[in-house]
């Protein structure tokens, strides 16, 4: 084996590395980042923000434009192709080799490196055990269902124990509730692991719940790094706002210590102005007795979610302002709602 | 892009086969207008053997283009409609009329060249006319044009687009002038351009089935191989070529899925036939 | 209603169908006929096992067949995935050029063998500049040979090249992540997933050379392979019932050959899920 089970986590470093495809198109911007050992990064955005680019080329299978580095630890790797980075990785689409059962696949990387059988055997009865699927030893991979592929795959990458696992969207193609499971399972099994994580995705509530940190990408750059706490927070900017989560935006001029809305008045310590733009998350505005409500607006809207109620509220602002709330009653259309925004909760980006 | 040694490898070997292929073709087309064969290009280039070809072949030029189109006329109308039947009901009958259209490219042309001269041999009239080559030709080009609009029908939801022509009141005609062929109509001109290329090379079947009377281009080319100077057979080949080629480059463009993005869904491969026509030998 | 609908699809059909039934089931049922009711009865099939001159013919003409099979698979096989895989100047040309030759009947590409490698052949001069004595080879087996992988190459590089477009990138990339090496990964990866073309491929290449006939009639003179022993037998020597019965043996083996291939490839690539 290469690498003890017991590494610290390898440390990646990224500098410089840009891509420009033949076609010309830039798919992604110059970029350096570092992963920590150990840790797990999560590449959060929209299809065609260069996230899958970048995996790939940490992974090894792009190389990045003259001048980029890669770096795993102090070894300078850009030069190496994947079949020598000792990489593990997991597929959107699995990847699993349809002419070899599942215990021939765990096996491949292993077989590669000359690991002599009785080894090989006992490390696949471990990942077999460790994913949970010591029953389909022998399956072949068209018998498998969507999530037991996945176990595979994630079975497969982590066989050689490599330095680095990189995961591309390996849940999407799975239903939500599957998603939702494997989600808590996955998180697990990568902590436990210890092992440094490249995982990108397109599902912001995923990226909150696996990354230690997240990475959120935008056209081709990273536009904000930070714990899932500060990115849904602390969004840097308008983009990362919107992606993440849900935000109400509402705008009109400052006088005497209060945003001045149609509806109402949010109290503002800030300075007098002209017009400021402020933002909010639906769940921090909350629902209010009307007598002596700073905001009045009127219910357009509302969607029972189960664990909670969205509404649609309008005449406060322009746009009506969404609100979450996690009480039981039912809500009229046309009800008349007072409302009251949290107050550490405001946000404004830029100006 | 760097380009290991394994690249310019493969390219050589590629450039190697592609001028084993493509060498002889120009070399016949060359001596088709050189004085003489022999003595090579320094003889001197000439349209003599073209024209002395033509003053002893042209009908059998002619006789080809006119069953090439007669063969695209019969299969156009048999099999296109046939080709949305089989789509239409897959079911155990229409494996059994699918697999006796396909028959005919299963088995060697002279197989079915001898049927069907012990068959209808006896039927002088109908035996030493044009009408029973263009019967082996349609019996070999047949499946080819099924294939074809089969694979398009197979690759398209022809069923909800009927449905929907059905819910404005079409009835089944119109649905299959109005929706079902102009849908197909990709595999209708590629199945039409393999037909007619086909049926103008077609050899092994017309060679059982020709009277004197009734030669066709490629049976001529025997002729001349056999029997005229090598200039004449290169002349009539050049010729041949001319014809040819230009219906080759079409087919490339329209029959061959080189241009296709790459699809991740394995539709055609499924139905794991050849997908290149079975001919020429 | 669907009472209707079966009368208007039996009548979409019933062209086609009378095609094959007039001109080809029924022919064919009288071929099987006149091949059993000579003189000989059945005995007309065990003839072709004992008579030497059919025996050897069929012995050789699979014998070819083979060779031309591996010959070809190999030589499209490695081309067909390179040009699929590769862009360069120029590709869509070559291309072109290597697929050119699909609809060319055996006449011609017998004419070719003769361009290439006949008494005033290019092998003949060459070889004649280079060691004084003339390379001549159209009128043997090596010559048919080279005809029949003139006529093979273009269409199974289309094959192959079709099926490589469908394979799915990222098994290869995963074989490599894992640290397959590029040789490794065509073993493990591509071969496997090329297999019902493969298949496919080598089952038309080899239906397709028994069955050749015009190659073998331009470059024939000593040569016998069993279509030409049919010919001969039928046109010749007006043997109708050996004709017919060679021409049926004929005929069930390339038919088996493609409807086995078929069977195969069908089943392996719905395992490929």
């Amino acid at each position: 084996m290469s690498s003890p089970a017991t590494h610290g986590g390898t440390r990646i470093r990224l500098v410089g590395c840009g891509k420009t495809f033949a076609d010309g198109t830039r798919a992604l911007d110059d970029t350096t980042l570092e992963i920590q050992g150990g840790e797990t990064v999560v590449f959060l955005g929209p299809s065609g923000c260069g996230k899958t680019t970048l995996l790939r080329v940490i992974a090894g299978l792009e190389t990045p434009d003259p001048g980029g580095r890669v770096f795993f630890d102090d070894e300078d790797v850009t030069a190496l192709p994947i079949e020598q980075r000792n990489v593990g990785m997991v597929f959107q689409s699995y990847a699993l080799f349809p002419n070899m059962d599942v215990e021939d696949n765990i096996a491949y990387g292993l077989k590669i490196r000359k690991v002599p059988a009785e080894q090989r055997a006992r490390r696949v009865n471990e990942m077999l055990e460790l994913t949970q699927i010591e029953e389909l030893r022998g399956r072949r991979i068209h018998e498998l269902s969507g999530g037991q592929r996945q176990r595979v795959a994630l079975a497969r990458a982590i066989a050689v124990q490599p330095r680095v696992l990189l995961l591309d969207e390996p849940l999407t193609a799975l239903d939500a509730l599957l998603r939702e499971r494997l989600r808590i399972e996955v998180d697990l099994l990568l902590h436990s692991l210890g092992i440094t994580s490249a995982y990108v995705t397109h599902d912001q509530s995923e990226a909150m719940a696996i990354g230690d940190r997240v990475a959120v990408m935008n056209r081709g750059r990273i536009v904000q790094v930070g714990t899932p706490r500060e990115t849904y927070f602390h969004p840097a900017n308008a983009f990362v706002a919107d992606f993440i989560g849900t935000m109400n935006r509402v705008r009109g001029p400052v006088r005497d210590g209060a945003i001045e809305l149609p509806g109402g008045r949010i109290p503002w310590p800030g300075a007098a102005a002209d017009s400021i733009e402020v933002l909010f998350r639906p769940s921090d505005a909350h629902i209010v007795p009307l007598e002596g409500a700073p905001l009045r607006g009127k219910t357009t809207a509302q969607f029972f979610l189960g664990d909670r109620t969205r509404l649609h509220v309008s005449e406060i602002d322009s746009e009506p302002i969404i609100v979450e709330t996690t009480e039981h009653r039912e809500f009229r259309i046309g009800e008349p709602i007072g409302l009251s925004i949290e107050p550490g909760a405001l946000l404004t980006l830029g100006g | 892009m760097r380009r290991g040694l394994n690249f310019y490898l493969q390219l050589g070997f590629a450039l190697l086969a592609c001028a084993f292929l493509i060498v002889p073709v120009l070399m016949s087309m060359l001596a088709g207008v050189t004085v003489n064969y022999f003595q090579g290009i320094s003889s001197g280039l000439t349209l003599r053997w073209i024209v002395q070809v033509w003053a002893m072949y042209s009908t059998t030029i002619y006789r080809s283009l006119a069953i090439a189109l007669g063969a695209l006329v019969v299969t156009l109308v048999a099999g296109v409609p046939a080709a949305y039947v089989l789509a239409k009901r897959p079911g155990l009958t229409t494996r059994l009329i699918e697999e006796s259209l396909m028959l005919p490219i299963a088995i060697p042309g002279l197989a079915t060249a001898l049927a069907l001269i012990i068959t209808y041999g006896t039927f002088r009239d109908f035996r030493t006319s044009s009408l029973f080559i263009l019967v082996g030709h349609v019996l070999y080009t047949l499946p080819f044009m099924v294939r074809a609009v089969l694979a398009v029908l197979s690759s398209i939801d022809f069923r909800t687009l009927e449905e929907g022509a059905a819910s404005l009141g079409a009835g089944p005609w119109q649905r299959f002038f109005g929706i079902i062929v102009p849908n197909a109509r990709a595999g209708i001109i590629a199945g039409a351009l393999t037909v007619v290329t086909l049926s103008i090379g077609e050899f092994n079947l017309t060679w059982m089935l020709y009277t004197p009377e009734t030669m066709t281009l490629p049976v001529g080319l025997a002729d001349s191989y056999a029997s005229m100077r090598l200039e004449m057979g290169s002349a009539y080949t050049l010729i041949f070529f001319v014809m040819i080629i230009p219906l080759l480059i079409l087919l490339q463009r329209y029959a061959t899925p080189r241009g296709k993005p790459r699809a991740r869904m394995q539709e055609e491969l499924t139905h794991a036939r050849p997908l290149a026509p079975r001919q020429g030998a | 209603m669907r009472r209707r609908e079966n009368l208007y699809l039996l009548l979409m059909v019933l062209p086609a169908l009378i095609i094959a039934a007039a001109f080809f089931l029924l022919p064919l049922g009288r071929l099987a006929l006149v091949s059993a009711t000579g003189k000989l009865g059945l005995g007309a099939y065990s003839a072709i096992l004992t008579t030497p001159r059919y025996y050897h013919a069929l012995l050789a003409t699979i014998a070819l067949s083979v060779a031309v099979t591996a010959a070809t698979l190999l030589i499209s096989g490695i081309t067909g995935v390179f040009l699929q895989r590769n862009r360069f100047a120029g590709r869509e040309a070559l291309i072109s050029l290597l697929t050119l030759p699909l609809a060319f009947p055996g006449v011609v590409v017998g004419f070719m063998v003769i361009m290439l490698a006949g008494r005033t052949g290019l092998i003949a001069d060459l070889t004649a500049a280079l060691t004084g004595s003339r390379l001549v080879f159209a009128y043997s087996m090596a010559g048919l040979f080279t005809g029949y992988i003139y006529f093979s190459i273009p269409r199974v590089i289309l094959t192959i090249m079709a099926a490589t477009e469908k394979l799915d990138p990222a098994l290869e990339e995963a074989a490599r992540s894992l640290g397959a090496r590029p040789s490794r990964v065509v073993r493990d990866v591509i071969l496997p997933g090329l297999q019902p073309a493969l298949i496919a491929s080598a089952s038309l290449c080899f239906a397709t050379s028994m069955g050749a006939f015009g190659t073998a009639f331009t470059l024939a003179t000593n040569i016998d392979v069993l279509p030409i022993v049919i010919y001969t037998e039928f046109t010749l020597l007006a043997n109708i019932t050996t004709a017919a019965a060679l021409s049926i043996v004929l005929g069930l083996i390339t038919w088996a050959t493609l409807a086995a291939s078929r069977g195969l490839a069908g089943t392996t690539v719905a395992a490929g899920g």
